[in-house]
């Protein structure tokens, strides 16, 4: 196996709070070849975008800390730098798109400045060079009239141009592994579908590495070569993206793939929502974490918690956390996509949550999630 | 811009004729004369008559107000009642040392409290942040006439470190101006502070670290810049908190200042010296009002100001 | 299989959800409670008010009546540190006209409350009655409000009251209750407007929600809109802005009496405690010392009150 650009080992990212200690991201492991792409899916809530600033270090301390595990990249591990070092990959080696662009420009700089910062910084430009290639970035993410628009300042451009802002700025100092964490959430429709088009081009003509980080499983299917499946701040199912389309092995991704619409689906199916709450990260369940809102449940689950395994039936580097599909397991034969579990199950759930203590004005706050 | 300056400015002429009235009725608003007031020693009818003619306060208010406005057009303010000459040179000789002391005591609570307010933002929760946390909160709670009585006492008193009272020279105005920009100074810890912390939370603070830039680049280059913009609103209040602390720190130390001046005529119920005191501190208030709304456009990309 | 959260969760989960049930204002009454500040302020400020109520009780001694012989005494603890100039009748000690300063204490910080509380009852009637109508009816109302806060903020606060006061002073009202009711005036002219101002924003930003239409829907009237819906939603900013315009309040009396336009002699206040005492100071400074201080514990307890009392309305505000 070629040598891997970043490795992820025992990753484990805590938050310190009045309340207890919240086991944001608790022990995750994954790596990821130089020129890849990986998709990172879950809820909100899981861990997937407190992973991606650990690897940048950018969570902040208090009350975050990465309490255990090492993040090798390029042959070096991020956690044992001192915060010099850490800077000096920062934006040169590992850059991040963030979720929102309205927010995540400063609106007292202008686009120049916030590009070319980076480049006087890392790449040693003096101003007129990095104002230069300030306007041929912005060409190159499809800003129209760069050459104009470069001196202007961020609540002058609409959000999808502010999110190719930040993909140009991203991208400024040619780095190995560009982070993009929910790229499009906060676009529009149409316009994601441009942005994502765009990452995915720049990503194969720029031959970087990319992390992308999402709620919706329709978003990476065609972006990424693997996906990994996080609930409850863990790892739980690994494989490359066909073949999870094909054969998930884990029932939290059936409830991730039922609750998206397809089109080439028959028209019976329905889109069914995963019931219950996700799980609490200061106290969360001693068993496998989804337990709690899983239809196909047995004593096993609640008791001990599954490792994340090779699964039979499928691709030699598939691997799940379940007890229901590895060797031996209930779930071996079920095809998920006629099997919806047991139903009474489903309706316990149910009763689960409503007797939980009522919210004070019901619909003043919105009731606790049951879908994605 | 220009054109909105000069606009800003225009608005200055009625605002000041309201004042101007309000202030006018106000004075006159009480019956009989300036003159007959005086419980302890009566002044003679005849005296009170020919001083109510020569000061033209025997005529009715409307008719006295039209003078007044026709007079101050001229440049003209009045004649003091207590001192007999014009108060444009009572004000005059007073306003040197106000200014100084005001502008004195301004630039010392921007250079401390500025940066009292990142560190204690920077460092929150620290004992650096609670330090300046009380003292913003004693700052902006006790009035400046009681914390000077405490330094006078510390200061003067006992160490004998600074002359208590008097103007002119160095050792004279330490105490005034130091007393006269804690309450501003404590103010604007506080809004640094907050505005700091608001600023450093936002996520373009973390698009900046993301991009490998330098803490102190990152602080000065990205949060003050945009923490600056709600710092600059304090210019407002902070001149007024000035001109008030001034009547009470003047009269303390005794120095000699238009400050002073408005305490005495005050007293005195001297109009004229009222009258003209009070425009000229409105004045001060919308100018220095129409600054904050033009720094509000120069600092934030976000406003335009036409 | 009937348990799939753990009781552990369960009760977390539950805890966590039963917090929010609390109601708001019991809720913001145990953040209160939680800030130590606070109940520190709370503390002082009730010891202050028995003090003042029963001032004539407690007070060793008629606060204006002069003992000449007995001047300028000095707090009894001094004669530890070698003071010649104690007396045991006088706990802390005299002022220069021979007044025993515990009792003067007492009584002027009892006009420190009364001036503290009536203005800003005052200030909270009127600002919030026309700030709600101005909110809610727009109109006339509406546009005297804006022009007049206008022309007010043209002034800084402190220089308008001054005004006024000293204006007021030498008509036959200014002798009523020792200048009091002038310097009830005084605040209450300038501060409503603010609280006005305030209260109709609220207004403005409330009157379109869906329970205000609601109301409306069902023919309630605007009298009955306003003071059973839009009040309560009000209430906390109210609230906050009031418990700062005390402190507020306190202090300008503080001022004016100190330049001497404030309570006329020889009623007792913090204020022209200082002042008088001012004169003697280089020398015995314990007649300005001892009002300076009470009148700093006194604001800084509010301004804790006041603090914590925002901290616990809104949360989120908290600087």
């Amino acid at each position: 196996m070629a040598q891997q650009l970043l490795e992820v080992t025992d990753l484990h990212t805590q938050f310190f709070t009045r309340d207890g200690v919240v086991r944001a991201v608790d022990g995750v492991t994954f790596e990821v070849a130089a020129g890849e792409t990986l998709g990172i899916v879950g809820e909100s809530g899981c861990g997937k975008s407190v992973t991606a600033l650990s690897l940048m270090r950018l969570i902040p301390v208090p009350p975050g800390k990465i309490v255990k595990g090492s993040i090798m990249f390029d042959g070096a591990d991020v956690l044992k730098m001192d915060d010099d070092e850490v800077r000096g990959i920062r934006g040169n080696n590992i850059a991040m798109i963030f979720q929102d662009p309205m927010t995540s420009l400063n609106p007292v700089l202008t686009i120049s400045r916030q590009i070319s910062e980076a480049l006087e910084l890392h790449l040693k430009m003096d101003k007129s060079e990095a104002r230069k290639r300030t306007i041929e970035l912005l060409d190159l993410v499809g800003i129209p009239s760069a050459k104009k628009r470069v001196d202007d300042y961020p609540h002058q451009f609409s959000g999808g141009m502010r999110q190719r802002v930040m993909i140009a700025m991203a991208l400024s100092c040619n780095p190995k592994l560009i982070l993009a964490d929910e790229p499009t959430t906060a676009l529009d429709v149409t316009i994601q579908a441009q942005i994502l088009d765009l990452l995915k081009n720049l990503a194969r003509e720029f031959r970087t590495a990319f992390i992308l980080i999402t709620h919706d499983l329709g978003v990476v299917a065609g972006m990424t070569q693997r996906i990994h499946v996080m609930y409850g701040g863990k790892i739980v199912e690994k494989a490359d993206t066909a073949e999870l389309f094909a054969n998930p092995k884990m029932p939290y991704t059936w409830g991730l793939l039922r609750s998206i619409p397809r089109l080439d689906e028959r028209r019976k199916a329905k889109l069914v929502p995963i019931e219950g709450l996700p799980p609490d990260l200061i106290a969360p369940p001693p068993g496998c974490r989804f337990e709690p809102r899983c239809q196909y449940r047995r004593e096993i689950c609640r008791e001990k918690e599954p490792e994340l395994e090779h699964i039979p039936n499928s691709k030699p580097d598939h691997e799940a956390r379940c007890w229901g599909t590895q060797q031996g397991g209930w779930l071996v034969d079920t095809d998920w996509h006629k099997e919806v579990g047991d139903t009474r199950v489903i309706e316990e759930i149910k009763q689960e949550v409503a007797q939980l203590p009522p919210e004070p004005k019901p619909g003043d706050v919105p009731p606790p999630p049951t879908a994605i | 811009m220009l054109r909105y300056v000069i606009r800003r400015l225009l608005l200055i002429i009625p605002t000041m004729f309201f004042v101007a009235l309000i202030t006018f009725t106000l004075a006159h608003a009480t019956p009989g004369s300036p003159f007959d007031r005086n419980e302890n020693k009566p002044l003679p009818q005849a005296t009170i008559d020919r001083l109510n003619r020569y000061y033209g306060v025997d005529q009715p208010i409307p008719v006295q107000f039209v003078t007044y406005i026709g007079n101050l057009l001229r440049g003209d303010l009045g004649l003091s009642f207590t001192k007999g000459r014009p108060v444009a040179d009572i004000i005059g000789q007073g306003i040197g040392t106000s200014a100084q002391l005001g502008v004195q005591a301004l630039l010392l609570a921007l250079a401390f409290s500025i940066p009292l307010g990142i560190i204690s933002a920077l460092k929150q929760n620290t004992a650096a942040d609670y330090v300046s946390l009380m003292f913003a909160t004693v700052g902006t709670t006790i009035p400046s006439f009681v914390i000077a009585i405490f330094l006078i006492y510390i200061f003067g008193v006992t160490l004998r470190f600074f002359p208590i009272t008097g103007w002119g020279t160095w050792q004279n105005e330490v105490m005034p101006t130091v007393v006269l920009a804690l309450g501003p100074g404590a103010f604007l810890t506080r809004i640094t502070r907050a505005s700091m912390l608001e600023a450093i939370k936002q996520d373009y603070v973390r698009t900046a670290r993301g991009k490998g830039l330098s803490e102190r680049v990152v602080v000065v280059g990205h949060v003050l810049k945009n923490a600056l913009i709600p710092i600059a609103t304090i210019i407002g209040p902070a001149t007024a908190a000035l001109i008030t602390g001034s009547f009470v720190i003047e009269s303390l130390f005794n120095v000699p200042g238009v400050g002073r001046l408005f305490v005495i005529s005050i007293e005195q119920r001297d109009y004229p010296t009222i009258m003209s005191t009070t425009m000229l501190y409105a004045f001060l208030i919308m100018i220095a009002n129409i600054t904050v709304d033009i720094l509000y456009g120069v600092l934030d990309p976000r406003i335009k100001v036409a | 299989m009937a348990t799939t959260l753990t009781t552990e969760q369960r009760r977390s989960i539950g805890s966590r959800l039963e917090r929010k049930q609390r109601s708001l204002w019991g809720d913001a009454l145990r953040r209160l409670l939680r800030n130590r500040a606070a109940v520190v302020g709370l503390a002082v400020i009730g010891f202050a008010a028995f003090v003042a109520v029963f001032a004539g009780v407690l007070a060793p001694y008629d606060p204006i009546a002069q003992d000449p012989p007995k001047q300028l005494m000095e707090p009894i603890w001094t004669k530890a540190f070698g003071g010649k100039y104690t007396d045991p009748a006088f706990l802390l000690g005299s002022d220069a006209l021979g007044r025993d300063m515990l009792s003067r204490l007492m009584y002027g910080s009892r006009i420190g409350l009364v001036v503290g509380f009536v203005p800003v009852t005052i200030i909270f009637f009127i600002g919030m009655s026309v700030g709600m109508l101005a909110g809610y009816l727009g109109g006339w109302v509406d546009n005297f409000l804006m022009r007049l806060t206008d022309v007010i903020y043209a002034f800084p606060d402190l220089l308008f009251v001054i005004i006024i006061v000293a204006m007021l002073r030498s008509t036959s009202a200014g002798d009523v209750m020792g200048g009091l009711l002038v310097i009830f005036v005084g605040i209450a002219v300038v501060n409503w407007v603010g609280l006005a101002r305030l209260v109709r924003g609220q207004v403005l930003s409330i009157k379109h929600r869906e329970f205000v239409e609601a109301a409306r829907a069902v023919g309630a009237s605007p009298i009955w809109i306003m003071t059973r819906h839009i009040f309560p939603n009000i209430l906390a900013p109210v609230i906050v802005s009031v418990a700062f315009a005390i402190p507020g309040a306190l202090l300008t009396e503080a001022t004016l009496s100190f330049i001497g336009i404030g309570i006329k002699p020889p009623t007792p206040s913090l204020g022209t405690m200082i002042a008088d005492g001012f004169v003697v100071f280089s020398t015995t400074p314990w007649p300005v010392l001892l009002p300076a201080l009470c009148i700093s514990v006194l604001l800084l307890a509010f301004t804790f009150v006041g603090d914590g009392l925002r901290d616990a309305l809104d949360p989120r505000s908290s600087t």
